[in-house]
């Protein structure tokens, strides 16, 4: 039905044609405050954002670490439900936010929503993509066709572990982009890099055209300058929250967007920074 | 004789789906992981090899065949049924969960997975896994929600006596679930050395279908000795259910028998209408909770909500898929039995019989007593006495009021 190509589309084609990495931060939806991503969203934009996760919180994040089973948790707390994660992409576009907005959440609150109102109503607030972590692509399917008959991406996971077979699956579904998790592990920031990670994006770039975005463990700008070869955007979650709540609340729009700057100056930087060879 | 360890049935399908529920709802890091151990499972129960250690394990190690024992005198007082008790608590560590341990610790150690994790709610499950691992040697970490370490001290202590690491776990409600979370982030890190060691019929395939697999002794063992007591197969069979694995071992035994009825007891808590229980079959909804589609004790926007019974082995507002089938094909019955009840049945039975039950198998006394005084005495009816209620001394003094 939609033949317009998708904003996040746009947006990596955007990118390559610049030559430049693109930066893709998340937040949790109601964290630290209630109302937070109402000037969080925008001051990452401001700091260079090409797109942003807004996370929609769940009891049990397994797939998550510390830093953001504790988001989650507070959000909650906040009264944070899928409804209000809605209303907020919905205020954030009236305030002109115009970059790619993807949702990231797991999957049952997305199911007693009920799947196809969830993806009807991204598409009326003018969300761009769903990200689940807990729905590998055998059992997406449901997802996936909503989606697509509705002109949003549903992005798909790949780590390290993938096997030919599972980046093959999911190179035949994904649109978008797909998200490349750096490490065998839970999301948190981390020291460095997995050293085997050039071998891994090359085993998913053999079976994909489509954009990459790195994620998990991303931190600061060491990291961006080790892998801006390597992938088309990295998204940077716990490192962000973390740094925002060692702040005052007052500062947190500005240390947002000093954030996104400090690590975008890692791309500027050599890619063999930190290395010894 | 049949083989010990075998598909009981030829469900989940490949997608590790019973019907509608079941399924593989897993982070991408652990499909391959997930698809490993779904080969080495199929190769190890096809080996006869693989066959002989369990039986022979479950016969030195574990003590089975564990009895069936006829209730003379509590069939006496409720004035029904005969009541007959398979005797688990009467298995090494005191309850059923050493099957599926020694089955699953025999799979990691072919599997070459030197270090073993699992969840642990009670510490039932924890102690049964420390114990196995301590027997095959193979390094043990048991995730238990701080909660629970406070409530179940006594199990803690074994399981470090046992050579394990008990790692609390401070996130969510502190308890099962929390403890699963916690063990599948642990997995998702490690999975390269790792054997997650899932204790019951819940989570993501296989663990539904590997640990009924592991537990259908149970079930098999009870088939064989009723038909051997009685000359006849029973009316019904009664198991309490938290994620639901001797429940599962016991009614996979006579899930092509229709006559025979199945019962599951879940736990009422403080009771239904209050919002503190553990019933999820019997309040909950249809959801995803750690890997599988199941019933779940959920708010209205999808959050887990904490669970809550005298029971720390039935505290998880989740249920095993196959559970989940059952009772939407109308094959199994659930209901839901309070804290009181089963308390009520904890003592009855201590005295009418002279056994001491865990307050998880006190809930299957409890509907087993209740579904024996509407019937007459010439129909049988058979519970899974899944546990002793050593663990439970403290628990139980408190709610009685005692000070020990």
């Amino acid at each position: 039905m939609t033949s317009r190509p998708s904003r996040i589309n746009e947006t990596f084609v955007r990118l390559r044609t610049r030559r430049e990495l693109g930066f893709i931060p998340y937040l949790t939806i109601g964290y630290p405050e209630r109302e937070s991503a109402l000037e969080l969203v925008p001051a990452l934009v401001r700091g260079g954002a090409c797109a942003v996760e807004l996370g929609i919180p769940f009891s049990d994040p397994l797939a998550d670490g510390a830093t953001i089973q504790r988001a989650s948790q507070v959000a909650l707390q906040n009264g944070v439900t899928v409804r209000y994660c809605l209303e907020t992409a919905a205020r954030l576009r009236e305030q002109g936010v115009d970059v790619p907005l993807v949702f990231m959440g797991y999957f049952n609150p997305l199911l007693q929503y009920g799947l196809e109102h969830f993806v009807r109503a991204c598409v009326e607030v003018d969300v761009d993509g769903v990200i689940v972590p807990d729905l590998p692509p055998n059992e997406s399917d449901e997802l996936h066709a909503l989606c697509r008959a509705a002109g949003r991406d549903l992005i798909f996971m790949v780590a390290p572990t993938s096997t030919e077979r599972h980046l093959r699956e999911v190179a035949a579904r994904a649109s978008g982009f797909i998200y490349c998790v750096s490490l065998t592990g839970v999301t948190g920031a981390r020291d460095r890099l997995p050293a085997d990670l050039p071998a891994f994006l090359q085993r998913v770039r053999a079976v994909t055209e489509l954009p990459l975005a790195l994620g998990f463990g991303i931190s600061r700008p060491e990291h961006v300058a080790q892998v801006r070869d390597l992938v088309d955007a990295v998204v940077v979650g716990s490192a962000l929250l973390d740094r925002l709540v060692s702040v005052a609340p007052a500062e947190r729009a500005s240390t947002a967007e000093e954030f996104i700057a400090w690590l975008r100056s890692g791309a500027e930087t050599a890619a063999t920074v930190g290395e010894g060879s | 004789m049949t083989a010990t360890v075998q598909r009981a049935r030829n469900l989940p399908d490949e997608r590790g789906r019973f019907g509608e529920f079941g399924g593989i709802y897993a982070p991408v890091t652990l499909l391959p992981a997930i698809e490993e151990l779904i080969a080495a499972y199929e190769d190890a129960r096809r080996d006869p090899a693989f066959q002989a250690e369990f039986e022979r394990l479950l016969r030195e190690f574990v003590g089975r065949p564990t009895p069936l024992y006829y209730a003379a005198s509590l069939t006496e007082k409720v004035g029904g049924a005969r009541i007959f008790l398979k005797r688990e608590d009467l298995a090494h560590t005191g309850a059923h969960k050493i099957n599926n341990a020694v089955g699953q610790g025999l799979l990691a150690k072919r599997m070459g997975k030197p270090r073993v994790i699992a969840e642990t709610g009670a510490g039932q499950h924890g102690v049964a896994t420390a114990t196995v691992c301590a027997m095959l040697g193979l390094e043990c970490v048991i995730y238990m929600g701080e909660l629970d370490v406070q409530r179940q001290s006594l199990n803690v202590f074994r399981m470090k006596l046992l050579g394990a690491e008990v790692r609390p776990v401070g996130s969510g409600s502190r308890t099962l679930k929390d403890a699963m979370n916690e063990a599948i982030r642990d997995w998702v890190t490690n999975v390269q050395t790792t054997y997650y060691l899932v204790g019951s019929v819940a989570g993501m395939h296989p663990y539904p279908m590997i640990v009924r697999d592991f537990q259908a002794v149970i079930g098999r063992e009870t088939r064989e000795q009723i038909l051997a007591a009685t000359g006849r197969l029973p009316d019904a069979v009664v198991a309490c259910v938290g994620g639901g694995s001797n429940a599962m071992g016991i009614f996979s035994g006579f899930l092509d028998d229709e006559t025979v009825e199945l019962h599951g007891a879940e736990a009422a808590g403080e009771g239904l209408e209050t919002g503190r229980h553990a019933a999820s079959l019997t309040a909950g909804r249809v959801g995803v909770l750690h890997g599988s589609r199941s019933f779940v004790l959920q708010d209205e926007d999808g959050q887990i909500l904490e669970a809550h019974s005298i029971a720390a082995g039935l505290d998880y507002p989740g249920v095993g898929p196959e559970h989940a089938y059952l009772k939407t094909t109308g094959r199994a019955q659930y209901h839901a039995i309070t804290d009181a009840e089963a308390l009520e049945a904890f003592q009855l039975l201590c005295r009418t019989e002279g056994i001491i039950p865990a307050l998880e198998s006190a809930h299957a006394i409890a509907l087993a007593v209740r579904l024996a005084r509407q019937r007459p005495r010439d129909q049988i009816i058979v519970v899974n006495l899944s546990g002793r209620g050593d663990k439970d001394m403290h628990t139980v003094a408190s709610a009685l009021g005692v000070t020990l």
